[in-house]
């Protein structure tokens, strides 16, 4: 069953055509990869899967019941605390202050957040512990569909590699289905059942690759073969990692 | 837990309000020493000294009828502050969320701010005589553009991002206002009522002299008639204080706890 569909999904920015004809889909507890060059447009296609932006052309289809996402800047409001900004969906869902509590200290954990950066407001927090929170904020009203755009690049190393894990196990105890923007091959290898890449200036999704196995299932020496092999065998990997569509002569 | 230590961030914050007293004495008696300086030099006659002023005010105060004077050019100074707060942000945010309207008042605000205050009372005077609405009006056209702008500033410069995240976690455009635009609109809102709130009072005094409508400024007229300088300044003072008691019991302890997050991101320098 898909949960997410994308039919022929076109947009511009006055007047410049950014995405054309961007067909794709997401089945239920399924984790897929969006991977593409710098300024290809993979943002807006989250944007307009998540109903933020509105497509010129085509049509989305969402079955799934509530959808989060996990914003490429934090965005989280400056005014709140870490508290109240990761209790913020649970207040617009209506929950009252009093039972929000549990909620959020438990997917504050998850993300990696102490109890004692709760009380702190963003511009107290690091640039990570922004995003984390960002991250937990995605995460407390256990949703079953969450957008990711790039969420990982602002967090070193071995937080990136926790947090993958935490998707990678949250998507299959929680059964949350996922679209996972990234630039990084190797993060869309280890999280991934699908990678699906775009093509370099937005015009449709030049192909997919079906990964062998289940998320976490691949070991480091699995994952970097596999990295190698695309980039070098693959010719749809060939212009993943270009800057930008527009500096190319 | 979280209670105690709400109350406690509360009591360091009025401390360091407390704290920031001493320095605005420091100020103030600055201000005295000058003074006093400038009457030795000019004498009685130019700038009585200020303990005489002082004890003018203190006099003024216990007659009864300064009380009730004050109070009259208070509640006509807040009544246009409120007036013109109200229509101000009104008209601000809706002109901030319709371009068309925006580009509309533009040349209507330039008119209204170009126009002296003074022109209003005279105006103002023709049409209402000496009252109350006389006051009302000028305060309204005076300070309601300044209002205006700090409303239009803040719906213009707010973070969509924020609003476009409310949106994916649900929040639609009624919550996204009060929830996320309202509160970033009111950091820029904030300043410019503080400033209209000053304006007010002073816009009333003048108001008031001129269109011989009581309150302060009508005794004011009154002190300059019977060349009593001493009176004269004790009156500008016990505007002045009331400016400064209606600044920091209503619109500072509302701003603070509105804006608890500016405290946190200040640096450390600034915040004491
Ligand atoms: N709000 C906007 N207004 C105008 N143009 C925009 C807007 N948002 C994006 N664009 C343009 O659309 C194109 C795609 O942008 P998008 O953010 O989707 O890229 P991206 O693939 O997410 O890039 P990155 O990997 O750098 O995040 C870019 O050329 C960008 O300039
Ligand atoms: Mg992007």
């Amino acid at each position: 069953m898909t949960v997410l569909e994308l039919q022929r999904i076109g947009h511009s920015f006055f007047g410049r055509k950014v995405l054309d004809a961007i067909s794709l889909s997401v089945g239920a507890g399924e984790i897929v990869a969006l991977v593409g060059p710098s300024g290809s447009g993979k943002s807006t296609i989250a944007h307009i899967a998540a109903g933020v932006v509105d497509a010129r052309e085509g049509r989305v289809v969402r079955r799934y019941h509530r959808h989060t996402m996990v914003f490429q800047d934090p965005r989280l409001m400056p005014w709140a605390t870490a508290r109240d900004n990761i209790g913020f969906p649970l207040r617009l869902a209506g929950v009252r202050r009093g039972g929000r509590d549990g909620a959020i200290r438990a997917a504050a954990l998850r993300a990696g957040l102490l109890p004692e950066d709760l009380d702190k407001y963003p511009s107290e927090l690091s640039g990570g512990m922004r995003q984390r929170t960002a991250i937990a904020r995605a995460l407390v009203t256990d949703p079953d569909f969450i957008y990711f755009d790039e969420p990982f690049t602002a967090l070193d190393v071995a937080l990136k590699r926790r947090m993958q894990d935490l998707v990678i196990k949250a998507a299959a105890s929680a059964h949350f289905a996922a679209l996972f923007i990234t630039h990084d091959l190797s993060e869309a290898i280890r999280i991934s059942h699908r990678i699906l890449v775009l093509d370099a200036n937005g015009r449709g999704i030049a192909g997919a690759r079906i990964l062998p196995g289940a998320p976490g299932s691949r070991d480091d020496a699995a994952v970097f073969a596999l990295r190698q092999r695309f980039l070098t065998e693959d010719p749809l990997f060939a212009r993943i990692h270009d800057i930008d569509e527009r500096l190319r002569p | 837990m979280r209670p105690v230590s709400s109350a406690l961030d509360r009591l360091s914050r009025f401390g360091r309000f407390l704290w920031s007293g001493w320095a605005g004495l420091a100020g103030l008696a600055l201000i005295a020493a000058l003074w006093q300086a400038g009457h030795e030099a000019y004498g009685d006659f130019i700038l009585p000294a200020p303990l005489d002023t002082l004890i003018a005010g203190w006099r003024l105060l216990h007659d009864g009828s300064a009380v009730e004077l004050l109070a009259l050019t208070t509640r006509r100074a807040l009544a246009g502050f409120a007036l013109c707060a109200v229509i101000g942000t009104a008209a601000g945010v809706a002109a901030g969320y319709s371009p068309a309207t925006l580009r509309l008042s533009r040349p209507v605000l330039t008119v209204l701010m170009g126009v002296p205050p003074i022109a209003w009372i005279v105006l103002a005077m023709i049409w209402f005589g000496a009252s109350d609405r006389t006051v009302a009006m000028t305060i309204l056209v005076s300070t309601t553009p300044v209002v205006f702008i700090g409303a239009v500033e803040g719906v213009t410069t707010r973070d969509r991002g924020i609003e476009d995240m409310a949106r994916v976690f649900g929040a639609g455009p009624i919550r996204r206002f009060t929830h996320v635009a309202a509160r970033q609109i009111s950091t820029q809102l904030f300043p410019a009522l503080i400033l209209a709130l000053g304006s007010s009072f002073k816009v009333a005094i003048m108001a008031e002299l001129l269109a011989n409508a009581g309150g302060i400024g009508g005794a004011l007229a009154r002190a300059r008639a019977m060349l009593d300088i001493a009176e004269a300044m004790a009156w500008v003072g016990l505007a002045v204080a009331a400016l400064i008691v209606v600044e920091y019991v209503l619109i500072r302890p509302l701003r603070s706890e509105l804006e608890r997050w500016r405290d946190a991101a200040a640096p450390w320098g600034v915040k004491r």
